[in-house]
């Protein structure tokens, strides 16, 4: 092989094997999910973060000139195939964040990424104690943990009882998916119902849910004032359509964080209507980050919903909305270490400076879309403030303020659980100076 | 249908050449993979690869060679990787100790819900046995001790040492793997070249007559049951160890029992090499389909569309293999070889 051949059979050997960084750029491993039984969320969710960071892309030309670029491989929702992902799209260089949007995945992530030190994002979900960013410095539960709305559903069955006193004698009946997803507060529900007083029953819904007739004569039996809805995909429509099978009313049930899309009231028709459900990002399209979406990504044909009657859904804006956390993060960690490629431990120090408050959220078109958020290195989820949407047969109406859930009660309990996992794991308990120990870019 | 395990029925050739493929694949598995196999090729398929192998090896003692059609394979793998769990939690031993003690509390397991075997046969005990895929979920879901009273079900496995030498790295993992499987294969393959395999295929070829000539029955369909399902727990604690380090029971579902049967009908009934070719097939085949599929058609079709003809294509490849070969991907590779072979010695 002459000379010239093999340096340029070398060079495009090279470049198959990396993607061709010309300019800068930050990537976006995505772990998405269109099929399976839980399609609808992945591809809701999925498909909002990718048109967000395509907004960005063709209106701004990436963030502070660094194009935002991402490749997806399909998981099912299943915790081997999203691990494959995983270890597929890891060596791909400039990996900013990982936002699996599954709790077992996530789990399943938590020693890697900590290894590699790229931040781990599980938005709305993931596992409760990583809020403790002092134990586990690369995973963010952003926004909303599930102790958080936990205690924020409480919260507003309480205003809607007249206080938080009147709910002592209350019956409270939470239907969970039976996941690692689904099991995650059952200790708060318990906590929430010794404090205040309530009667509890839980009743698990075995995965994927289609079946849960047993489960609503139980129900039907305890009557209970109010049924919370812990479900995800299929379950939902399910669960609503059985409730009103056995009378028990729509506006009593009240939906968890996975059970608040149009993909879960649209299939139970009539039965879903009065059905409320907790949300921390509002739907429909009348914010100017979602109508943007619709005119510049969209309009070029750009979109990836195929079906564009679901922009501005509640997935779609979740989408967006990650798709701003994950940005904003980038931004704030290109303001400390330059305008370029990020290492995933510069990101991780974004995360853990994610203060936008709502000025700034203004700012950024989604005013009244969320709230606010503000991470620090010991609090990765935020204080993200949740709202309620009700149901009318074609739309969701907000019918709550912005309600904080109770962190001051649910801090001690988190740190107990972090701790214990610390001391297991034989991991240190982070301080402030630890923050600014950030690594840089080695690939 | 003529099953490779009826050789040992009948009389061998006195002279075999010695077969030099074992051993040139432990040499390749143990001497090449920890230095050239990229953290991807180990991660994301040689480990699930081993796991599903042992489980396939362990159904095809029990389903290959006695004949008892069994779907809680996955059951099985939850209780071994529980046990192992719960093990080395409560009694503080080894990980080699507490694999000894998952084998056997898996074989326990095995036996209970074997014994509807004694009345039962064909998809009659493959109903029974889905008792056992539906029970231990509930129960590992029911009972929190189970997993530690971990809040979500979930628990993470504990750190891998063996006489305080750390396998955590992605090699060590690799390597623990491997010799668990390559230890528990030389036990299987001494098992079926032995008397006792003769047993099992009596009682699968015709029970009637396995009785009338003295082999008892009972026994050895129980111990089908006890065998079969320690080796498929110690395929669970691999699973679960070495492979996602994370154990829910929802990930030992019934789909999991269907793939291991999938493994040993596609790889070969009754043969040792087919547990590994099936669950090459199970493992490798739909990952390079979905590296092909996404580096050909990204952006063309939509990508929830190329996972379902992924599908498609995935179940035809299968159909089409069971019909050009019944016998499977091993009787494939015996016939290849044999031809090689012959033209090795005629050219």
């Amino acid at each position: 092989m002459s000379f010239p051949f093999r340096f340029a059979s070398v060079a495009f050997a090279a470049a198959l094997i990396s993607a061709p960084v010309l300019a800068d750029d930050q990537y976006f491993p995505l772990q998405s999910y269109r099929v399976g039984p839980y399609a609808a969320g992945g591809t809701g969710f999925f498909g909002g973060f990718i048109d967000y960071m395509n907004l960005i892309n063709t209106r701004d030309g990436g963030v502070n000139g660094v194009k935002l670029t991402w490749s997806e491989g399909e998981t099912e929702y299943e915790v081997e195939k999203g691990v494959e992902v995983y270890q597929r799209l890891k060596s791909n260089p400039g990996v900013a964040a990982w936002n699996p949007l599954s709790v077992g995945i996530a789990y399943a992530m938590i020693d890697g990424v900590t290894a590699d030190k790229t931040p781990l994002i599980t938005v709305n979900h993931g596992r409760t104690d990583t809020t403790d960013g002092r134990v586990f410095p690369y995973v963010f539960p952003l926004l909303l943990n599930p102790y958080s709305e936990t205690s924020g559903i409480i919260n507003y069955i309480a205003t809607k009882e007249g206080g938080l006193d009147k709910l002592r004698g209350k019956k409270i009946t939470v239907l969970y998916h039976g996941s690692p997803y689904g099991k995650e507060t059952i200790p708060i529900y318990e906590l929430l119902a010794e404090k205040y007083g309530f009667t509890l029953n839980q009743i698990e819904v075995p995965h994927p849910g289609n079946e849960q007739q047993a489960q609503w004569l139980t129900i039907r039996r305890e009557r209970p004032d109010y049924v919370v809805l812990r479900g995800w995909g299929v379950m939902n429509p399910v669960a609503l359509t059985t409730a009103q099978r056995n009378g028990f009313p729509a506006d009593h049930i009240i939906g968890n964080v996975w059970s608040n899309s149009e993909e879960d009231v649209r299939p139970a028709g009539d039965a879903a209507i009065g059905y409320t459900a907790i949300t921390t990002q509002a739907s429909g399209k009348d914010y100017p980050v979602v109508k943007e979406i619709e005119k510049t990504v969209y309009g070029a044909g750009q979109g990836n919903l195929t079906d564009q009657d679901r922009i501005g859904s509640v997935y779609h804006n979740l989408g967006i909305v990650n798709g701003i956390l994950n940005v904003e993060a980038v931004r704030i960690a290109q303001a400390k270490f330059g305008n370029r490629t990020l290492s995933g431990d510069e990101v991780r120090w974004g995360f853990e400076h994610l203060q936008l408050s709502p000025e700034r959220v203004k700012e950024l078109g989604a005013e009244n879309l969320f709230h606010s958020i503000n991470v620090t290195y010991d609090n990765h989820e935020g204080e993200g403030y949740v709202t309620f949407q009700q149901w009318d047969g074609q739309k969701w109406n907000v019918v709550s303020d912005w309600i904080a859930p109770d962190w001051a009660l649910l801090r001690p309990i988190i740190e107990k659980s972090s701790e214990a996992y610390a001391a297991e794991k034989g991991l240190p308990i982070r301080t402030e100076a630890d923050v600014d120990h950030v690594e840089v870019l080695t690939n | 249908m003529v099953l490779q395990a009826d050789t040992p029925v009948v009389s061998r050739p006195a002279v075999q050449s010695f077969d030099w493929s074992v051993p040139l694949v432990l040499l390749i598995a143990y001497g090449a993979v920890p230095f050239l196999a990229s953290p991807y090729l180990i991660e994301a398929i040689l480990l699930p690869f081993l796991a599903l192998s042992l489980a396939g090896l362990g159904l095809n003692l029990l389903t290959g060679y006695a004949g008892q059609l069994s779907l809680g394979s996955a059951a099985f793998m939850a209780v071994g990787a529980f046990a192992a769990y719960n093990a080395q939690l409560r009694l503080g031993i080894g990980l080699p100790a507490s694999i000894v003690l998952a084998a056997i509390a898996s074989a326990a397991i095995g036996v209970i819900f074997g014994l509807p075997s004694l009345r039962l046969r064909g998809f009659y005990l493959a109903v029974s046995t889905l008792a056992a895929q539906f029970f231990v979920q509930w129960a590992l879901t029911k009972f929190g001790w189970f997993s530690n009273y971990s809040a979500s079900g979930v628990i993470s496995t504990p750190r891998i040492a063996v006489l305080g030498q750390s396998f955590d790295s992605t090699v060590g993992r690799y390597l623990f793997a491997l010799t668990v499987v390559a230890a528990i294969t030389f036990l299987v393959h001494r098992l079926t070249t032995g008397p006792q395999a003769i047993d099992l295929i009596a009682v699968r070829d015709n029970e009637t007559a396995a009785k009338v000539i003295g082999i008892p029955v009972l026994k050895t369909k129980l111990a089908a049951f006890a065998l079969s399902s320690a080796i498929i727990g110690v395929a669970g604690v691999i699973w679960a160890y070495t492979y996602l380090r994370t154990v829910e029971p929802a990930g030992f579902n019934l789909d999991r029992s269907f793939q291991i049967l999938f493994i040993i009908i596609i790889g070969g009934l009754a043969t040792i090499r087919g547990a590994f070719l099936g669950a090459a097939l199970i493992v490798v085949f739909p990952l390079l389909l979905s590296r092909f599929s996404s580096f050909a058609f990204q952006g063309a079709i939509d990508a929830g569309d190329i996972k379902l003809i992924e599908r498609i294509v995935i179940g035809a490849t299968i159909i089409l293999f069971l019909i050009a070969e019944p016998n499977g991907l091993s009787a494939l590779l015996g016939r290849a070889t044999a031809r090689l072979r012959a033209v090795l010695r005629r050219g």
